[in-house]
C-alpha cells in the first residue's frame, strides 16, 4: 500500500482544494457532499486493515493531487506563458523606437 | 521549448473539442487579413477562448449512465454523442471541472473530460486487443528498465529508486523483467508479455483507455501498473518517471517556468488517468453495520 499519511489530512486538503475550485457556494457543490459522505461512510469499521477504506483514501489522495496540480499548472501558465505576443508598438518600444503615425492611414 | 510547444498543444486540444451543446462556433480569427488584423491580432494568433456560457452545472441520470447538464443543455462529446459516464463519482468530478472554469473555458485543464470524450468517441478507433497491445509494447522501452552507466551518482540513484519497483512488479505478477544498460533495452520474455496481456484483458474498455493514457504519460508500464495497483502514490510515480530530470535539477538548479510547469502538468494528467481507471473499474456497495452495545 502507498504511504498516504492520515486520512484526516487528505480530507482537509481536498476540501480546501474544492473550495478554491468552486468559489462562493462550495458547500452545496455535489463534489463536496460526495467527498464528505464517502469519508463518513467508511469511518466506522471493526477491521484493523480495511481495504475499502484504504482504496477510498487513495482515490481521495489522487483527486487531491489532480486538483492541486491543475491549479498550480494554471497559475504557472498565467504567470509565465499566458501573456501572448507583444504588439508592434511594444516591440518597437523595446529598442526605443516609435511606430510612424500617418495622418491619412496606411497607403 | 515552452511557448510554441504549449500553444501547439492547446491548438490540438482546441480543434479536437468542437464546442459542446452545439452552440455556434466563434468566427475564425482574421487569418487572411494580413499580418496585423483590425484589432491588432496576428494571423498566427491562437483562436479566442470560449467564454463560460453557462451558470450552473448539474448531473442527471439517464438510461446509459450519468449525464452532465450545463444550465439546461446536455453536454455532448466532440463527435456530438451524448456525454454519458457509467460512474456517479466520475460524473461529479467532471461536473466540478466544468464548474471550476472561470470567465473562459480552458480545455487543457479539463483532463477528466478529455478522457471521457476519448473513451466515448474512440477517435483512433482501436479495439480492446489493439489497446492492450499498444500498452504492453511500452514494456520493451520501459523507463525503469533503461539504466545509465555514468554519471555514477545517477546510476546509483536509478538502482536505489527503480530496483524496488521492478522487484515489486516481478513479485506481484510472477514474471521476469530485469533491467539493462544497453541501448537495445531489456530482453522481455514472451511469457512476461502474455501475463500482462491477460491481466490487462480483465479491465473494461474505458479503464483500458485510462491505463494506456497513464502509460503514455509516465513512459513506463511498470510504474503505471504499480500506480493502478495502489502500490505508490501519483507524486511518487511522477518522481520516479522523471528521475533523471530531478537529478539534473538538483545538480544544476530548477527553472520554474519549465520544470515546475512540466511537473504540474504531468502530475495532473497522471492523477486524472489513475482516477479515471479506478472510477471506471470499480463498483462499490456500502454495507451498514449495526452498532451493538
Amino acid at each position: 500500500m502507498a504511504a498516504l499519511g492520515a486520512p484526516l489530512r487528505t480530507l482537509r486538503a481536498l476540501l480546501r482544494e474544492l473550495r478554491h475550485a468552486a468559489g462562493r457556494s462550495y458547500r452545496d457543490s455535489p463534489a463536496y457532499r460526495h467527498v464528505l459522505a464517502g469519508f463518513r461512510a467508511h469511518r466506522v469499521t471493526s477491521e484493523k486493515l480495511c481495504r475499502a477504506q484504504q482504496e477510498l483514501h487513495f482515490q481521495a489522495a489522487t483527486y487531491l493531487c489532480l486538483l492541486r496540480s491543475v491549479r498550480e499548472h494554471e497559475a504557472l501558465h498565467r504567470e509565465y506563458h499566458g501573456r501572448g505576443e507583444r504588439s508592434p508598438q511594444e516591440v518597437a518600444g523595446l529598442v526605443g523606437f516609435r511606430l510612424p503615425q500617418q495622418p491619412g492611414g496606411k497607403g | 521549448m515552452s511557448s510554441v510547444a504549449m500553444w501547439r498543444g492547446c491548438r490540438r486540444l482546441w480543434w479536437a473539442h468542437s464546442p459542446p451543446a452545439r452552440l455556434p462556433r466563434p468566427p475564425p480569427a482574421d487569418a487572411e487579413g494580413g499580418p496585423v488584423g483590425s484589432c491588432g491580432r496576428r494571423a498566427y494568433a491562437p483562436p479566442a477562448e470560449r467564454k463560460r456560457f453557462y451558470q450552473n452545472v448539474s448531473i442527471s441520470q439517464g438510461e446509459g449512465g450519468f449525464e452532465i447538464n450545463l444550465d439546461h443543455r446536455k453536454l455532448k462529446t466532440p463527435q456530438a454523442k451524448l456525454f454519458t459516464v457509467p460512474s456517479e463519482a466520475l460524473a461529479i468530478a467532471v461536473a466540478t471541472e466544468w464548474d471550476s472554469q472561470k470567465d473562459t473555458i480552458k480545455f487543457y485543464t479539463m483532463h477528466l473530460t478529455t478522457l471521457c470524450n476519448t473513451a466515448l468517441d474512440n477517435p483512433t478507433q482501436r479495439n480492446k486487443t489493439q489497446l492492450i497491445r499498444a500498452a504492453v509494447k511500452f514494456l520493451e522501452t520501459d523507463t525503469v528498465c533503461y539504466r545509465v552507466e555514468e554519471p555514477p551518482a545517477l546510476a546509483e540513484l536509478q538502482k536505489n529508486e527503480w530496483d524496488p519497483v521492478v522487484a515489486w512488479a516481478e513479485k506481484r505478477y510472477n514474471v521476469t523483467i530485469g533491467s539493462s544498460t544497453s541501448i537495445l533495452g531489456p530482453n522481455i520474455p514472451a511469457s512476461t508479455k502474455e501475463t500482462f496481456v491477460n491481466h490487462l484483458a480483465s479491465y473494461n474498455m474505458w479503464a483500458l483507455q485510462g491505463i494506456e493514457f497513464v502509460i503514455t504519460q509516465l513512459k513506463s508500464l511498470i510504474l503505471s501498473m504499480s500506480l493502478i495497483d495502489r502500490h505508490i502514490t501519483v507524486e511518487k510515480a511522477v518522481l520516479l518517471s522523471r528521475l533523471e530530470e530531478e537529478y539534473q535539477i538538483r545538480r544544476w538548479g530548477n527553472v520554474e517556468w519549465a520544470h515546475d510547469y512540466d511537473l504540474c502538468e504531468l502530475r495532473a494528467r497522471t492523477a486524472a488517468g489513475t482516477l479515471f481507471v479506478h472510477l471506471c473499474s470499480e463498483s462499490s456497495t456500502v454495507k451498514h453495520k449495526l452498532l451493538q452495545d
